[in-house]
């Protein structure tokens, strides 16, 4: 530990925001138990009994109260003007031969960022819990569950080693496996959650090779210690380092929604709404940026993975949006919307732009969190509605919605504040910190980015980073559209249900959460107002924290990163890419608002069927068809053939063909088995103590 | 009683105590044998719990000198509570028990084991109970006795001992093919241990023309010069003893077979105790008596190789079980293999990952036979097409099962996932593609194990199962209770476990690299350490 840091860093403080959801945990989990055990013999849950108050208080009160201490921890941490890292090692974990692992916490201002916004976003979405999950019979659970995630995900971010990452990398996904198949009586949901664990799985086989690569090289799983040995050992575009950064990169391409492994993300929606916005939009599936940021040194040190991640990014961005525009499910739109924002902050991160992609993380955890609790907002009013006039209908479907903004107006000015937030149009949280990449892409296009140098499969940086302007501001273009498509259909035009008279705005502990969150959606980007932009520079005086407030706090972080490459021109903002991308995101929401036409659209039970490229697009491009006949299919086929063919018949079928070719021995056996077994044990047992006793005297003698 | 401690005496101890509670039995009515069984066990475990911190990793002991016509002087072995009691003084066999780290947590996790499947059998077993309890006494006995006898011929009659009560159990409780399954777990371990036999007499004869002294000792036969050749074959033939023990593919086809027939004590004792002495016998003897044999890159090989084919194959056939219990045993294929890749990685990690996994495997293995032994005595079925909907009406049930197949994919902070992590870190220094092989154990155990999971779980809850069956009563919470806790405890708390496995493989890994080690390239050296 640093001198003088003792008083700047607490260490019980820390392990109380870590410890708190724990404990809040286990409270909800007690209360869980004696409902399942009222649920099991019959009974119709008490909303009043103490087992469904409880978690209101204990569930969303644990992660304010870790939400409080973070923050005041990070006002101290700031005051004692401290940038370096702090180590506070509670335990040892796994000391095994060179290798030392300890249950340790890293506090430093990118761990203090991420806790600030895992506890805060969190806490809210606790609240808004109370509202939208109160009446379900497993409401104790569904806090306990909520409460696990908050405790893994600050393991995840706080932990000051690969291991202790990884406990809360595996720990998320556990609650998120099991917060997707949380209506368990559902077989869809059920297989929802176990896709999502296992496509995670694997990407997690690559960080767990990435992390042996990477001991076995420095001999240590430590952040601090790795990034102050991997210089002194790995020459730049070493190929040990870029295998390393690409197997960690595939850990990341799991938990962070990038292809190949996206596939699990969408269907991870069939949890509770709620779930979505906290764990499958603003936390756990950051955590891969936040994974690449925490190693921005090995990041720095293999340029070509560097663009391997920023590519994957891009694509993936772009990719997710196509999907995006044509999707009827309200809660896929926000899916796809995710995995392609995802996308944005993993092509940050990828060019080296640490700070863009952390301040995007940050933004979108507002206003990504903010849509999905709207769009949850939007199904309860929904579901209410056709409760009261007793439909079956698809209560998520937009063919089935519109017109509900004269029923809910709180909701629509939150959605509409968050759209133009993610479509980049100025002055909403997603404009500074999606221009900070999209920007980054374009300065790389024209050789000021480090990475603008690197070079993969013979093609130069630069190329690539144009390449990836390219593709990003497209996807800026569709992320406009499909957004302005999801207000249009949901909000304008009349009810296609024909439901208006039973549509309520949501109660207030539903619309309170909402509308902090949206008016973190409008100011959240002057976190980090960039003076010397062009047309960014404009908002400077409404800066929070000053200029650049978010840059200042997270250099020191990267900083030793940045040292390792050799000084890039000096950049040149202009405002051209800046009046593009604001350009982008009008067109993109015209487009939708002039092209559009709600009152055209028939409902979902009575909807023709998708034709040609709409059709793609509806079915994401067959995706999960291809991977089914290209992975699980075969996959099930040989165990199959495994068990039946090598082990049935060929192992067996010599092992049974010797057992018949000693007949003799098999008829003795037989016998010995047929009857007699009381005797036989008698003799057995006589005979191991005649062998004791026999030892005995052998005692005697010796 | 000083010194019951730090003698032999607390052993031989622990070697009676189940024998004799074995003939305590009989003398009992029937319906009473459980709770003399209970009793017996819970002695036996309390006597054994103080021996973790009575035995110290580093400990020394002086066997005693031996007087008569093969006199020799005394020797210090690092063992603690040793003795050398003549038996057969003429042949060199003596009465040698002794206790090192790894014997020290594995007679823990056979002793600790006992107690829970006594209540694990309590309702299950109707028939015949005096003798079910009787057998399964002695054979914790044989099994205690496999992993603290220093003599090659003592451990050759307990690892003997131990076959036939396992026999009686799957063959007399068992399911509908009892009788198959036990003639095959008969004929399959026979078969290797038979091999195993000779291999001794051959390594002691070796040793007898090479120094003159006559002994079965397990020190005594460390250092025997062996050619090559004569390696290659002495260790084939432990080898395969243990690697049917363990079990490796491909002489693993018993184990399903007799996990799906045994009663849920006899799969516990299977999973839980019988599989490790396959790996203990390739650490404790294979690995360390012809030590240029198990580092032939052609063995190694090979042994990776199939380690790594378990670990796969293993985990697929799993998936696309239909019966629970075979399910669960082509898990103990997939976990073991690991095992079988940490110890032939030869690294300090892996080694000792190999030993974790191993100690972690006895844990949640029989925690999920347990779990699903309550399930057929509540729905006679091993069937998983006829679960589901279990999530409503066990939920007590469900929720241990849920931890117990967490722990077996190796979740961290539960207790397999310290074994995979060190194994696969260590195997990676050595043995990258291996390691990378083996890896993908990780996504697989996830396939499988969350399949059985939904299904036993999920949809909803047929009427009948709603109302007429009970949730975990107070004895099977007893019994798995200690499993859970134990279970976070190795995940969180490894280290209380570690230092006892160290100094032990460190050792042994002394041993095995120290020799070739002249001969390999200074990278592969590298590499191995």
């Amino acid at each position: 530990m640093v001198a003088g840091t003792a008083e700047a860093v607490s260490a019980s403080w820390v392990a109380a925001i870590v410890l708190l959801p724990l404990v809040g945990f286990l409270l909800n989990g007690a209360a869980a138990i004696g409902t399942g055990q009222r649920a099991r013999r019959g009974e119709a849950p008490d909303f009043r009994h103490w087992t469904y108050r409880l978690p209101s208080w204990v569930g969303p009160g644990v992660v304010a109260a870790a939400f409080v201490l973070a923050v005041l921890q990070a006002v101290r941490y700031a005051r004692a003007d401290l940038h370096g890292p702090v180590i506070l090692r509670y335990f040892a974990w796994m000391p095994v031969g060179e290798l030392r692992v300890d249950a340790a916490a890293l506090i430093d201002p990118l761990s203090l960022l991420m806790t600030l916004v895992v506890t805060g976003v969190g806490a809210l979405i606790h609240v808004f819990s109370i509202g939208y999950m109160g009446h379900d019979p497993g409401y104790p659970r569904y806090m306990a569950y909520l409460n696990l995630f908050v405790f893994f995900m600050l393991v995840l971010v706080l932990g000051a080693s690969f291991p202790v990452l990884f406990v809360g990398w595996e720990g998320v996904g556990l609650c998120s496996y099991l917060l997707i198949g949380f209506w368990f009586t559902e077989k869809a949901n059920a297989d929802a959650g176990r896709k999502a664990f296992v496509v995670n799985r694997i990407g997690d086989v690559g960080f767990l090779v990435g992390m042996a690569l990477l001991f076995a090289h420095l001999g240590t799983l430590d952040f601090v210690e790795v990034a102050q040995r991997a210089p002194q050992i790995f020459a730049v575009g070493a190929p040990a380092i870029t295998a390393i950064a690409l197997f960690l990169f595939l850990g990341a391409t799991g938990k962070s929604a990038q292809i190949p492994l996206y596939v699990w993300l969408p269907d991870a929606m069939a949890g509770p709404t709620p779930v979505s916005a906290l764990i499958h939009a603003a936390t756990m599936v950051t955590a891969g940026v936040y994974m690449i940021a925490r190693n921005a040194t090995l990041y720095t040190l293999a340029p070509a993975a560097s663009l391997v991640v920023a590519l994957v990014g891009a694509l993936t961005a772009f990719f997710a949006a196509t999907i995006g525009t044509k999707q009827w499910d309200i809660k896929r739109v926000l899916a796809y919307s995710t995995v392609s924002q995802l996308g944005f902050m993993v092509a940050a991160v990828g060019m080296g732009a640490y700070v863009a992609g952390m301040f995007h993380l940050t933004t979108h955890a507002f206003f990504k969190a903010a849509l999905f609790l709207g769009s949850g907002a939007v199904i309860h009013a929904m579901h209410e509605a056709l409760h009261a006039v007793h439909r079956h209908e698809d209560a998520q479907d937009m063919r089935n919605m519109g017109g509900l903004r004269r029923a809910m107006p709180v909701t629509v000015a939150v959605m509409l504040v968050a759209t133009l937030a993610i479509a980049g149009i100025p002055p909403f949280a997603g404009f500074f910190s999606k221009d900070e990449i999209v920007g980054a892409a374009w300065l790389g296009a024209h050789g000021e980015l480090p990475l603008s140098r690197g070079e993969l499969f013979g093609v130069p940086g630069r190329v690539w980073l144009g390449f990836i302007w390219g593709t990003l501001s497209l996807a800026s273009l569709l992320t406009a559209f499909y957004m302005g498509r999801l207000l249009l259909y949901t909000f304008f035009g009349r009810n296609r249900l024909g439901l208006e008279p039973h549509l309520h705005e949501v109660g207030p502990s539903m619309r309170w959460p909402l509308a902090v969150l949206g008016g973190l959606s409008v100011v959240g980007g002057l976190l980090n107002v960039e003076p010397e932009v062009p047309v960014v520079g404009w908002f400077r005086a409404l800066a929070i924290g000053g200029p650049a407030a978010l840059h200042h706090w997270l250099a020191p972080v990267f900083a030793p990163a940045q040292a390792l490459t050799a000084p890039v021109p000096e950049a040149h903002p202009t405002a051209v890419p800046v009046v593009l991308a604001v350009a982008i995101g009008i067109v993109g929401l015209a487009l939708a608002f002039g092209l559009l036409r709600p009152d055209g659209l028939r409902p979902a039970a009575e909807a023709p069927e998708e034709r040609g490229l709409a059709r793609v697009l509806y079915r994401t491009w067959f995706v999960d068809e291809i991977y089914d006949a290209l992975v699980v299919r075969p996959v099930v086929a040989l165990a199959r053939l495994g068990d039946r063919l090598i082990d049935n018949r060929l192992i067996d079928g010599l092992v049974d063909g010797s057992a018949r070719f000693a007949q003799g021995l098999g008829l003795l056996v037989g016998r010995l088995q047929s009857g007699q077994v009381n005797t036989y044990a008698f003799v057995l047992t006589a005979g191991a103590l005649l062998v004791l006793v026999g030892m005995a005297l052998g005692f005697l003698q010796g | 009683m000083d010194g019951f401690y730090t003698s032999h005496w607390i052993v031989t101890t622990l070697l009676a105590l189940p024998v004799l509670g074995s003939a305590l039995v009989f003398l009992v009515p029937e319906t009473r044998a459980r709770v003399v069984a209970l009793i017996v066990s819970l002695l036996e475990l309390g006597l054994a719990i103080p021996l973790f911190w009575t035995v110290s990793p580093t400990a020394t002991c002086r066997v005693p000198g031996i007087l008569g016509p093969l006199a020799w002087g005394p020797k210090v072995v690092p063992l603690a509570n040793c003795t050398a009691i003549p038996w057969l003084p003429d042949w060199g066999i003596f009465y040698r028990v002794g206790l090192d780290g790894l014997s020290l947590v594995l007679v823990l996790l056979a002793v600790g084991l006992l107690p829970l499947m006594v209540l694990g059998s309590w309702t299950y077993i109707q028939r015949r109970q005096r003798t079910f309890y009787a057998m399964l006494l002695l054979l914790t006995t044989g099994v205690i006795g496999v992993f603290v006898a220093f003599d090659l011929f003592l451990f050759y009659v307990f690892w003997e001992m131990m076959l036939i009560p396992m026999y009686f159990l799957i063959g007399i409780w068992g399911g509908e093919r009892r009788i198959y399954a036990a003639v095959k777990f008969f004929l399959y371990t026979t078969f290797g241990s038979l091999l195993m036999l000779v291999a001794i007499l051959v390594l002691v004869h070796r040793t007898w023309r090479a120094t003159g002294v006559l002994s079965f000792h397990y020190f005594d036969l460390l250092h025997t010069p062996l050619t090559l050749e004569q390696q290659l074959w002495l260790f084939a033939a432990f080898a395969l003893a243990f690697a049917i023990k363990v079990p490796i593919v491909p002489f693993h086809t018993w184990l399903p077979a007799a996990h799906w027939q045994a009663p849920t004590a006899g799969s516990v004792v299977l999973a839980g105790v019988l599989l490790k002495m396959g790996v203990y016998g390739l650490l404790r003897f294979a690995l360390p008596y012809f030590p240029d044999a198990a580092t032939h890159p052609v063995v190694v090989m090979v042994l990776l190789g199939l380690g790594v084919v378990g670990v796969i194959y293993g985990a697929w056939v799993a998936a696309v079980q239909e019966d629970a219990k075979r399910l669960v045993a082509y898990t103990s294929v997939a976990h073991l293999g690991y095992a079988v890749v940490g110890l032939f990685a030869l690294t300090t990690e892996s080694v000792q990952g190999a030993v974790v996994l191993m100690l972690a495997h006895g844990l949640s293995t029989p925690m999920l036979f347990f779990l699903l032994g309550m399930l057929y005595e509540r729905r006679h079925t091993y069937r998983i097409a006829d679960y589901g909907g279990l999530a409503t009406s066990l939920p007590l049930w469900s929720t241990a099962l849920v931890v117990a197949a967490l722990a077996s994919v190796g979740l961290p902070m539960l207790n397999n996932f310290v074994g995979e992590f060190l194994v696969l870190l260590g195997a990676a220094q050595a043995r990258f593609l291996y390691a990378v092989l083996a890896g993908t154990g990780v996504i697989l155990s996830a396939v499988y194990m969350l399949w059985l999971v939904q299904r036993a779980f999920y949809g909803p809850a047929p009427d009948a199962v709603r109302h007429h069956v009970t949730d975990m009563n107070g004895r099977e919470w007893a019994l798995v209770m200690p499993l859970i806790v134990m279970m976070v405890w190795m995940g969180v708390g490894p280290q209380s476990f570690l230092p006892p496995i160290s100094q032990q493989s460190r050792q042994t890994l002394e041993i095995v690299l120290e020799k070739p080690a002249a001969q390999k390239s200074a990278q592969e050296v590298a590499h191995a350490r």
